[in-house]
């Protein structure tokens, strides 16, 4: 989560152009970001229906370079970075000894000896120190915070395809899901990776920040047909909640292991020792006894980021993330309960400001797009 | 830019209040729709609740945030719009238009009190 900060917050190249549009622009990270154009239910349903373009310039890059790059990776990311191909990108988590998240991030292959990190805003200092940290005995490898060489846009949709094609001379229907390719976009040098945080089909777009408002411009345009149309950070958090991926800050943090959030297929079992390897090892050989789950409101209200769960009368969990989602317009969320109490159908309760209310969990991903 | 309707008085916490007799009808401004977003749930109270001025009266839920929803008066809930409950977004369409509750007040003082449209307008520049 964002921390309090007196720091004045920081821009991206495309902030000029979200305050021309109209955007409605909140803190976040210590960034100053759009949360909304026209509206989070309107932005959602165009990504869900057409295609949105959301400026995620605020995530930051980490390059990881040199002979034993690899072994630096596998040392500090919990997945398995030596099945990747240059050219290809897995899901992954930087955790602490004990298994809980320090941050989740996206591993890039750029070459063999090069890899880049995508990372959460508000955790680049942090990743980045602890980064340098963990891999300083490696060998030789280095890490870059190289955060302010890019400016990344998402174009996330059924139509985010046929509105990128026409701009770039990269095949985009031969990119495999969690590949990427370099290329142009708009005549700006790109980088383009089919990935998302929205549960859809569509592309992030690595370009340089002078560059960004050029691409961003083009892509509406390419779109205007299509009803294309700027998202901001709250469509982006609920599109996530509905595709039942994690936030960290919110479903998982320092507190939370990787086998509790879920997510022990971010896990490289099989591979040498990593930072955290052995806890979760224990901890999945003797079971966890929470984990995060999949839940939907049975009666009205919305249960939200830290509310309390009982069973019966016994407080028994948290609430990390809740909304009421545009698309399945349900009120839907994620909630950390004793393993008991995660088996689907079984119901509890959650405390709204002081009322209990009824909940279910249900199977996750609460969305999935249809093939 | 919004217009804020002269026949109304506003609170500094955005709400507005139509004033006929001893009763008003209380709902929230403009700026408060913007600020919230889509407005998902209005949580409001019984008929016959007593409220003072400056007290919740219900909870207002966007998809983003919730915030509490304050009496402009004192005195008692003597209508609810219920038609809130299943088109909550109406509040987002038409905000000066979607009332909440009517108010009987105990204090026509209070009411006199609250801000005019121009001062409003100031407040939220």
């Amino acid at each position: 989560m964002e921390q309090a900060t007196a720091a004045p917050l920081k821009k991206t190249p495309l902030h000029a152009r979200h305050r021309a549009s109209g955007a409605k622009m909140v803190p976040f990270g210590g960034w100053d970001m759009p949360v909304e154009y026209s509206g989070i239910v309107a932005e959602h349903m165009a990504v869900r229906e057409r295609a949105g373009l959301f400026d995620v310039s605020h995530m930051g890059e980490i390059e990881i370079a040199g002979k034993d790059a690899l072994t630096a990776v596998q040392r500090i990311s919990s997945n398995d970075a030596s099945k990747l191909q240059s050219g290809q990108a897995q899901y992954s988590g930087l955790l602490t000894p004990q298994g809980t998240f320090v941050d989740d991030l996206l591993v890039y292959c750029l070459a063999p000896a090069h890899f880049l990190l995508v990372v959460n805003a508000g955790n680049i200092p942090k990743d980045y120190a602890w980064i340098a940290e963990h891999i300083k005995n490696v060998g030789d490898a280095v890490a870059v915070d190289a955060s302010s060489r890019y400016a990344l846009l998402a174009i996330q949709g059924p139509k985010a395809l046929d509105v990128l094609q026409p701009l770039t001379g990269v095949d985009l229907a031969g990119m495999k899901y969690y590949w990427f390719a370099h290329g142009e976009v708009a005549s700006v040098r790109a980088t383009v990776s089919r990935t998302g945080y929205t549960g859809e089909d569509g592309f992030e777009i690595f370009v340089p920040p002078q560059s960004a408002d050029r691409v961003w411009q083009a892509i509406l345009e390419s779109g205007k047909s299509a009803d294309v149309i700027p998202c901001g950070l709250g469509a982006r958090d609920t599109l996530r909640l509905e595709a039942s991926m994690r936030l960290h800050g919110n479903d998982i943090d320092d507190q939370t292991t990787a086998l509790e959030a879920d997510l022990g297929w971010i896990v490289g079992w099989k591979k040498d020792d990593f930072i955290g390897a052995s806890a979760l090892r224990e901890q999945k050989a003797s079971g966890v006894k929470r984990k995060i789950a999949g839940f939907e409101m049975l009666d009205r209200g919305i249960a939200r980021h830290g509310y309390d769960a009982y069973a019966g009368d016994t407080k028994c969990g948290l609430v990390t993330s809740g909304t009421q989602t545009p698309f399945l317009k349900k009120a839907i969320g994620m909630a950390y309960l004793p393993v008991e109490h995660t088996a689907i159908d079984t119901e509890f309760d959650v405390d709204i400001r002081g009322r209990r209310t009824r909940a279910r969990v249900v199977p996750m991903p609460f969305y999935k797009r249809p093939k | 830019m919004a217009s804020y309707p002269t026949n109304l008085k506003y609170t500094k916490d955005h709400e507005w209040i139509d004033l006929f007799g001893e009763k008003g009808k209380v709902g929230i401004t403009d700026y408060a729709q913007a600020q919230l977003g889509d407005v998902v749930y209005v949580e409001l109270p019984e008929i016959g609740a007593k409220l003072k001025q400056g007290q919740s009266f219900g909870t207002i839920e966007s998809v983003k945030a919730v915030s509490e929803l304050y009496s402009p008066v004192s005195g008692e809930v003597v209508e609810v719009n219920a038609a809130l409950k299943d088109k909550p977004e109406t509040v987002n369409k038409d905000p000066h238009g979607s009332w909440m509750i009517v108010m009987k007040m105990t204090n026509a003082g209070e009411a006199e009190a609250l801000l005019s449209a121009a001062q409003y307008g100031e407040l939220i520049k």
